[in-house]
């Protein structure tokens, strides 16, 4: 009995070990947070979302408040509709802030920037936000600076 | 001549192996939810495969982890990249070399003690004599042994993946003076819980059920002499390997 005790003490702590190992991985080195979906959803159109990607951040001053949820093409107006969710703890942002969206240093990752504005009214679940900002697209900037052609497709 | 008749035999040789390590496969499906009922058999075996080859994970994790830190801090810091570092060593683990190298590790230490185990039970006649008492040696020897390395693989992996970040943690961090901040904080924004993490436990699951198979079917099948038994346990390693790695180049291909 003695011994089947240790083989069962052995067999109990090594699965602890592997799930607090698995534990370990998905909560520390990944994105695990951003599936969360405590926030609310608001929407934004862009006529140039650049590479912005899904569960890229959504910063206010600097901060990360939230995160892409879905961007999609609207069939009818041939624009991009960026869906993010900002934590509940953010209510307090005004209606006509503007989003654009911005690259993180030279050549990084592509995010949203929230600017706030002066509303009295704050954003809500299910709003779209009116002003918006396209990416800036490197070759759109540079065929503009080299044959200026201020006609170009963004904004 | 000669050549040709080789080849022909030798991939006949192949093919009728396969043939049968699907079969075998098959059968131990279906008796796999009778042997849960007896989860003693199968957490006994839990034990053998997984709880002993834990130490050797766990150096051999340690020091894959404490290389990946090294390397890859020497070369990126040329480049001046090495902020990256921590997310570089968590990709490369959990998506690739966790799942493949505990699973080489597991065929060289699990794999062969199961393999030379069932061989010579059965060139020690323990096999047959099970089945003189009506006992099928396949529910009560082979399946356990397959389940116990199933479920053990995973769990390997993962202990094998989070001892090896802290490998490297300890070298980039604590040895080559990266920031601590800079290391952790970079994972977050480029691993993804589906793509990248699970995947890799999605990677293992497979690998656990290839060379588990793998181990029971030759060490089932083995000669019932010294040398039989000898063979089948090279043989386990040297196909547990194959069959990890082609499953790794399909499972990535998959995945991506």
């Amino acid at each position: 009995m003695g011994q089947n005790k240790s083989v069962d003490f052995a067999t109990g702590l090594f699965i602890f070990l592997g799930l607090a190992a698995m534990f370990f991985l998905l909560t520390q080195t990944t994105n695990i947070e951003a599936y969360g979906d405590e926030g609310y959803t608001v929407t934004a159109r862009f006529s140039n979302i650049g590479n912005l990607k899904e569960r890229a951040p959504v910063s206010l001053s600097g901060v990360t408040i939230g995160r892409v949820k879905k961007i999609e093409v609207d069939p009818e107006r041939l624009d991009a509709v960026v869906t993010f969710t900002i934590d509940s703890r953010y209510s307090a942002i005004p209606a006509d802030s503007s989003v654009s969206i911005l690259t993180a240093g030279l050549l990084g990752e592509k995010y949203l920037g929230i600017e706030p504005g002066g509303d009295i009214e704050n954003l809500k679940d299910g709003d779209e936000v009116l002003f918006t900002q396209s990416a800036v697209v490197l070759e759109n900037l540079i065929s503009k600076y080299l044959f200026d052609t201020a006609s170009g497709g963004e904004e | 001549m000669r050549l040709v008749r080789e080849l022909r035999d030798n991939s006949v040789e192949f093919l009728t192996s396969f043939g049968s390590a699907v079969i075998f496969f098959l059968r131990l499906l279906a008796y796999t939810p009778r042997a849960l009922l007896r989860p003693r058999l199968v957490l006994r075996q839990v034990y053998v495969v997984g709880a002993e080859s834990l130490v050797l994970i766990m150096m051999a994790g340690l020091f894959v982890g404490m290389v990946l830190g090294l390397q890859f801090y020497t070369t990126m810091a040329k480049f001046g990249a090495e902020q990256s570092l921590g997310a570089v060593v968590v990709l490369a683990l959990v998506r690739e070399l966790g799942p493949v190298v505990t699973a080489l590790l597991f065929a060289g230490r699990a794999g062969t003690a199961l393999a030379s185990e069932i061989g010579l039970m059965k060139a020690t006649e323990q096999l047959s004599g099970m089945e003189m008492m009506a006992v099928d040696p396949v529910r009560y020897v082979i399946v356990p042994r397959f389940l116990g390395a199933f479920i053990a693989m995973p769990l390997l992996t993962a202990i094998f993946n989070a001892i090896a970040i802290l490998g490297s943690w300890w070298v980039a961090v604590q040895l080559m003076g990266l920031d601590n901040g800079q290391f952790w904080s970079p994972m977050p924004d480029n691993v993804d819980v589906f793509d990248d993490v699970l995947g890799g436990v999605l990677k293992s699951v497979f690998f656990g059920a290839a060379a588990g198979l793998l181990a029971v079917f030759e060490g089932f099948r083995a000669y019932p002499t010294a040398e039989g038994v000898s063979r089948a346990t090279t043989r386990t390693v040297v196909m547990t390997a194959m069959a990890v790695l082609v499953l790794d180049y399909m499972l990535t291909a998959i995945l991506i």
